[in-house]
């Protein structure tokens, strides 16, 4: 009991503000042009294992929820003319929260507290861990008056993880059916945000979770780092402002 | 890698695959099917065992001609290690284990409709599958009193997930079912016809804490079957990445552990120690689960002096914190009391299933790929293998303990070798044979992980078959609970640490 005691004295308090934990050096955040004129040699769109590059002539776009911030299009781009940013605050909102009358009715409703249930539809397990990870005493997430539920009853939000596959369509379904309204939908990382992760032919695989249901707030990363699915949390909520 | 192959016909294999596994030191490794219809005409059963040499390996491969019967003789009989294998072979392929004791649907579920088998090659991936509902036999145990309890596969927790079956007899665990493979991704049939380099996301993505392992046993096995050595820095490199990845997973699963039992003491500090593991996972690899690190032929990033130096003042804060974090354990009594005798793997169940990494030494399997079958630099590196004897909770639970200063040495080492290792990186690949197999392998924080390659001649993946250390020991669970009370199951389970993600692919 003694030894218990002293290490929480020697430990004390380690949870940070939610995004202190900056992104080092090497970090493979979101991927912008650098300017400078493409050759519109299509390496880029070659190289990207998900099908996230499209090109326009000399204009080429990343679509965030796909990428799975590989950096393989970085480095094969001839002229060098994409960069990888350290920028992860990525999430974007969809769904009801794009209106602002419903946004409003589900900040009044939901409040300040904010009930999650984790719903893995077929992940690598590596967002599930960042999820986890939120509940480590850095992150604490209960101090923004969010938590983990056990029961889909209880949940206000569902973080869906993970590509849909065939096997667990019933689950995911039959959870969002049990959820009650209003409910939201948070697809978390490139195979739930996207669902192009493992082929676009796949017998296994349904695709991204809005393919079977509504998705409100979509959070890119393989996986999101903490820092990410709280940005994400927070701006569901209305608690900060898109960045 | 020597890979020794005995080729027989399919009503032989039984007999064949028994006589290695009677002289092999480990059994069964593994067993896939592989469809070579347009090379040889037939089905091919690959069974892999243990080979005399440290770098060797024995197949046993039986051939099922196109034209049928499409069956062979069961192994389970004489090889229990079999079972869950035969099932997926069935599955997959359609090809018949005879005399299987109990044949039923493993990876393809209610859903999936009779007589279609993706892994042939004549099945097209990106065909209409109809929804079908057939049944999904499950186990049971039968007498008065004697009721089920379903659970999963969405379960309380963030867990991934399983359907658990518990026959009870009051609170007493009379007999477990477990339904996997809802994450069944079907990347195995994903990768085909992709290059190596195209298919390579993927293989880093079949589990995204066993990523490492996943990438390196892939790369191992093209680079043995292109004849690829890689550079002396890439070698420590690997090593020191593989090391991390062991060492975040062991101290979140001994720190998780405690969550089995609600001391919270220690699941607080087990999850702030892994965050600061991840976060230097992200300062050398720049993804947190070591992501971009492994390719083959090599590693795609140098570490530098600068990460050198701070990897080692981060050993430096962990080792102290780790041990007073283990203190808090080996001296509670409420603590060990939960954990000794519960959950016991005997040491025969655990050798006939084929049971790897901590959970087999926990059980006096005294085997750790990363001496007794070295790869990459383990051959020159000064390592101890914990091995325990009682195969409970608590063996499982030490056996990670004991490993974690090991790790932390075999870094050190990494470190200091990499000092003196010249600046190149990766080798460049030159294209597979056509029709070559390869095997490569490495040990996870969870065992062996064991992949084989077949490449078409095109330099494109024809076959790639992934044997997860969760997919021999995810059996040894239903060994393990039984005789055990329900409220002890989360411990049990999580004393294995079993991937779903890994097993399902």
């Amino acid at each position: 009991m003694l030894k218990i005691l002293q290490k929480i004295m020697a430990v004390g308090t380690v949870t940070e503000a939610w995004d202190a934990g900056e992104a080092p050096e090497r970090f493979r955040g979101r991927v912008a042009p650098a300017g400078g004129s493409c050759a519109a040699c299509g390496a880029c769109v070659a190289a990207c294992p998900v099908g996230a590059i499209e090109a326009d002539g000399d204009t080429v776009t990343v679509n965030q929820r796909a990428c799975i911030f590989c950096g393989r299009c970085v480095e094969r781009c001839e002229r060098g003319l994409l960069t990888q940013t350290g920028d992860y605050k990525l999430a974007e909102l969809g769904g009801q929260l794009l209106g602002e009358a419903v946004r409003a009715e589900i900040a009044r409703t939901l409040g300040r507290s904010l009930h999650i249930r984790h719903l893995d539809v077929g992940s690598c397990n590596a967002c599930d861990f960042e999820l986890n990870q939120l509940l480590s005493p850095v992150y604490d997430l209960q101090q923004y008056g969010v938590d983990f539920v056990a029961s889909p009853r209880h949940a206000d939000l569902l973080m869906v993880t993970g590509v849909v596959t065939r096997n667990l369509t019933q689950a995911l379904l039959m959870t969002y059916e049990a959820t009650p309204s209003p409910r939201l939908v948070m697809a978390v990382g490139a195979c739930a945000a996207s669902g192009r992760t493992f082929g676009a032919d796949n017998y296994a695989v349904r695709g991204g979770a809005d393919a079977l249901v509504p998705v409100d707030v979509y959070v890119p990363g393989c996986p999101p780092r903490p820092q990410a699915l709280l940005y994400g949390i927070l701006l569901a909520l209305g608690r900060i402002e898109q960045a | 890698m020597m890979i020794k192959t005995f080729v027989v016909k399919a009503e032989n294999l039984r007999a064949a695959a028994n006589a290695c596994a009677s002289r092999s030191r480990h059994g069964l490794l593994a067993m896939f099917a592989c469809d070579e219809r347009i090379s040889t005409g037939s089905y091919a059963i690959y069974c892999l065992f243990d080979g005399r040499k440290p770098d060797g390996l024995v197949t046993v491969k039986g051939l099922v001609p196109a034209e049928g019967p499409l069956e062979f003789p069961s192994l389970t009989p004489v090889i229990p290690a079999a079972a869950w294998y035969e099932r997926e072979i069935f599955d997959m392929f359609g090809i018949k284990p005879t005399d299987h004791p109990e044949l039923r649907p493993l990876v393809l579920h209610e859903n999936w409709p009779s007589g279609l088998h993706p892994l042939r090659k004549d099945f097209d991936p990106a065909r209409e599958v109809p929804e079908a509902d057939k049944p999904f036999p499950m186990l049971h145990a039968h007498g008065e009193g004697v009721f089920e309890v379903p659970v999963g596969p969405i379960h309380a927790g963030i867990i991934e997930p399983g359907h658990f079956r518990f026959s009870q007899a009051g609170e007493t665990i009379l007999r477990l079912d477990a339904k996997l493979f809802f994450t069944h991704r079907g990347i195995e049939k994903a990768v085909e016809g992709l290059t190596p380099d195209e298919a390579f996301p993927m293989v880093e993505r079949i589990c995204g804490v066993c990523s490492v392992s996943h990438a390196l046993s892939f790369s191992q096995a093209l680079e043995g079957l292109t004849g690829t050595s890689i550079p002396e820095r890439a070698k420590w490199i690997r090593v020191l990445t593989a090391e991390l990845e062991r060492l975040y997973n062991h101290v979140g699963d001994i720190g998780n552990l405690s969550a089995g039992m609600g001391f919270q003491v220690a699941v607080s500090n087990g999850a702030r120690l892994k965050e600061s593991l991840l976060r230097l996972n992200e300062a050398v690899t720049g993804n947190r689960y070591l992501r971009g690190m492994v390719v083959p032929g090599g590693v795609a990033m140098d570490v530098t002096g600068k990460l050198c130096r701070e990897i080692g003042a981060a050993l430096e804060r962990f080792e102290p914190d780790f041990a007073s974090l283990v203190g808090l354990m080996r001296e509670n009594d409420a603590f060990l009391n939960r954990v000794d005798t519960t959950g016991i793997v005997p040491f025969a169940a655990a050798r006939d299933l084929g049971v790897v990494g901590p959970a087999a030494r926990a059980s006096g399997v005294d085997w750790d790929m990363r001496r007794d079958k070295p790869y990459g630099g383990y051959g020159e590196l000064d390592f101890a293998v914990p091995v325990r004897h009682s195969g409970d909770v608590a063996a499982r639970l030490w056996v990670r303990v004991d490993e974690v200063p090991q790790t932390v040495r075999l870094i050190r080492q990494a470190l200091e070798r990499l000092g003196a290792a010249g600046p190149e990186l990766a080798a460049a690949v030159p294209p597979a044979p056509a029709w070559g197999a390869g095997a490569g392998w490495s040990e996870s924080a969870r065992g062996a992980n064991l992949h084989w390659l077949m490449m078409d001649d095109d330099n494109r993946i024809w076959r790639y078959f992934v044997r997860s250390a969760s997919y021999p020991n995810w059996p040894a669970l239903t060994v393990a609970a039984p005789g055990n009370i329900i409220p002890d199951f989360p411990l049990i389970n999580k004393s294995f640490e079993l991937c779903y993600a890994c097993l399902d692919r």
